[in-house]
């Protein structure tokens, strides 16, 4: 084991030729503190979200939801450029909506991934005996896994933006509809980030915490869709289906896009949230956002060591 | 249950002369000299005054005041008995109930990110994930140590090293031995060179060789390494050979202090061994012999393993060992060994109080 023990060769007469084997170098460089620790861990978490830096296995998944999430965008462009279409088939504000189950299933593989690992296998002790604090972990987390999210949803808008100035769309049209795309997924992002973490990091167990995002995530969309369903049956009007959509995450994001940009309604008679009410819908989503990080913060105050 | 918790601490150890780590940082953790000499600076690493951790239904530390010097220190104590709670109050992560503690000169209650930064844990419990390789934790954890990229990456290459992880730690940590995932844990406590590492149970679950290695690795890291340690150990036995300072502490409050030296070697005790020859067929009654001749008194090693060919004697200063080696050599005879033997620290303790015994029994025996 010890075989570079230190083994020092005595002064020779002229001064400062000595050698060393100097065994255990310290190390007196600069030590970069909290800020840079915590953009490491955004990082790496971030990376880890798509696999990068882990096992082959573990790029599966995240890898092929990207490319699932990007070939209908890149079918669509096509298709457009093919038939000269004046416009894209889908808003891109409503590309997200359409593709939701993906991007549910993608937050439910990789935010236990992101977290529960940590309490498995209780390496959160280890990072709290460095210099980062709790506020830091979290919100590196919280910051990663937002922006993985973000760059699934915003990349097939992408594709569809530049298929859309390659068919020669009108640019301004195209611009504006991106921009509003763009903000859309941004909330989402973080929408689904905060409320994937907080499921995930109350369990250590990765199998109990994708079961559990699933099923938050498609149980609310379900009971929602279908209470909205029977609210447009019994015609008691928009303003019945407009709140019942505040009660899953997928619908509030609609109503927040549909009152404020320019989005058509996914909800039963295409007819959105008022302004009014889209006002309670972007406090809701920032509230919800805003409880995830308070939930996430009070959660890892116990973990500790 | 009776808990007690011991802290032993080693101050004088020996550093070459030709130590080339004389960084003004690494001062506090230098000290010279071949045989036992006092610390250059008897600067203080861990300072406690009157700290107390009070739980709603148990008391983990009562009034607990100690001053522990740079070197390994060791903290034994029955499970239980608040030695993860100390830890934890030293990185600043938890509030003590009162009293102040200080560790490298900087408050814990306010100052605990400046601490951690100067300071390495290696928990008790298992913490490495199993997919990712030694190579690419450890550089993970430098950096969040606040190493920047290729200052981890090369620290990371080294400590790995040190502690005896090559070919393997490019392999994901899940098929590693116990033995090499303790290594893993104590590497990345080290990565960052820090000034103090914690070492919370560090020989749990190791086979004796192992635990002989990773005792060797706790003196390599204070004698080479200059980093100061607190390792902790429900066994006594381990410490004994890792520390020359004890601070016994029983039921989280302070019973004594002070060295491991002046608790084994108030009289260093010599072991000799050696061969039988045709002209001495029992060698060892010869030598004793010769050396009642000369006015040496000598006992038998009775009780000790190999009794009745290890001879003791009381060594008087240098001439003692010149005597020993004449005599055998007048004699014709081989010198199998001639050791220092010292005593158990659990036997000092067994005779420091009436309560001994049974702090004895709670603390445990090392093998």
């Amino acid at each position: 084991m010890a075989t570079e023990q230190s083994t020092q060769t005595p002064a020779t007469a002229s001064g400062d030729t000595r050698i060393h084997n100097i065994g255990y170098r310290s190390y007196d460089g600069p030590r970069l503190g909290r800020s840079y620790a915590r953009l490491s861990l955004y990082s790496q978490s971030l990376r880890g979200a798509y696999g990068l830096g882990r096992s082959v296995k573990s790029k599966v998944l995240p890898m092929l939801l990207f490319v699932v999430m990007c070939v209908p965008a890149a079918i669509m462009v096509a298709v457009a450029v093919a038939t000269k279409a004046n416009d894209l088939p889908v808003d891109y504000t409503r590309y997200a909506i359409i593709m939701q189950a993906v991007i549910s299933l993608y937050v439910a593989s990789q935010a236990p991934q992101s977290v529960s690992r940590d309490l498995r296998f209780k390496t959160v002790p280890l990072y709290f005996s460095r210099p980062i604090e709790t506020a830091d972990y979290v919100r590196a987390k919280f910051a990663a896994l937002a922006s993985a999210l973000f760059i699934l949803t915003a990349a097939p808008l992408l594709v569809l933006y530049i298929g859309a100035l390659l068919a020669k769309l009108d640019f301004t049209d195209q611009t504006k509809g991106f921009a509003q795309g763009l903000v859309s997924v941004a909330l989402l992002s973080l929408l689904f980030a905060g409320i994937g973490l907080v499921i995930a990091s109350v369990t250590p167990r990765r199998g109990f915490g994708i079961a559990a995002v699933i099923a938050v995530l498609t149980i609310s969309y379900g009971a929602v869709s279908t209470l909205q369903a029977i609210a447009e049956v019994q015609s008691s009007g928009d303003t019945a289906i407009a709140w019942i959509g505040l009660f899953s995450p997928i619908t509030l994001i609609d109503g927040v896009q549909s009152a404020f940009l320019g989005a058509t309604s996914a909800f039963p008679g295409g007819v959105g949230p008022s302004n009014a009410e889209g006002v309670v819908y972007v406090l809701f989503t920032l509230g919800l956002i805003a409880a995830c990080y308070g939930l996430l913060m009070r959660r890892y105050k116990k973990v500790g060591l | 249950m009776p808990r007690s918790l011991c802290i032993t601490l080693r101050q004088g150890s020996p550093t070459g002369p030709y130590d080339s780590r004389w960084s003004p940082r690494r001062l506090s953790g230098l000290t010279t000299g071949v045989v036992r000499v006092t610390s250059v600076m008897d600067v203080t690493v861990i300072a406690t005054e009157s700290l107390s951790k009070r739980f709603p239904r148990v008391t983990a530390l009562d009034r607990l005041s100690v001053d522990v010097g740079p070197g390994v220190t060791g903290l034994v104590g029955a499970n239980g008995a608040g030695k993860s709670t100390l830890i934890k109050i030293l990185l600043g992560l938890s509030p003590a109930t009162e009293g102040r503690a200080e560790v490298l000169g900087l408050d814990v209650a306010t100052e605990g990110a400046a601490i951690r930064e100067r300071v390495g844990y290696m928990p008790e419990h298992d913490c490495l994930p199993p997919d990712v390789s030694a190579t690419e934790f450890v550089v993970h954890m430098a950096r969040m140590s606040g190493l920047p990229p290729t200052a981890a990456r090369e620290r990371t290459a080294d400590t790995l090293r040190h502690v005896g992880l090559y070919e393997e730690r490019y392999r994901p940590i899940g098929g590693y031995s116990t033995g090499m995932k303790q290594r893993v844990k104590l590497a990345q406590a080290l990565v960052h060179d820090p000034q103090l590492v914690f070492l919370d149970e560090p020989t749990n679950g190791l086979d004796p060789v192992g635990r002989d290695e990773m005792l060797g690795l706790i003196r390599r890291i204070h004698t080479d390494f200059g980093i100061s340690v607190l390792v902790t150990s429900h066994l006594l036995g381990e410490l004994e050979r890792t520390c020359d300072h004890v601070v016994v502490v029983d039921g989280g409050k302070l019973l004594r202090s002070s060295s491991t030296t002046d608790f084994t070697q108030n009289t260093t005790t010599l072991a000799i061994e050696v061969t039988d020859t045709d002209e001495h067929p029992d060698g060892t009654r010869a030598v004793r012999d010769a050396l009642h001749a000369r006015g040496v008194t000598v006992e038998d090693g009775s009780g000790l393993p190999g009794a009745g060919h290890i001879l003791l004697l009381t060594a008087q200063g240098e001439d003692t060992y010149d005597l020993v080696r004449d005599v055998i050599a007048d004699l014709g005879l081989g010198l199998v060994r001639m050791e220092q033997r010292r005593h158990h620290i659990s036997e000092v303790f067994k005779d420091d109080t009436d309560s001994g015994a049974q702090r004895k029994e709670a603390v445990g025996h090392g093998n």
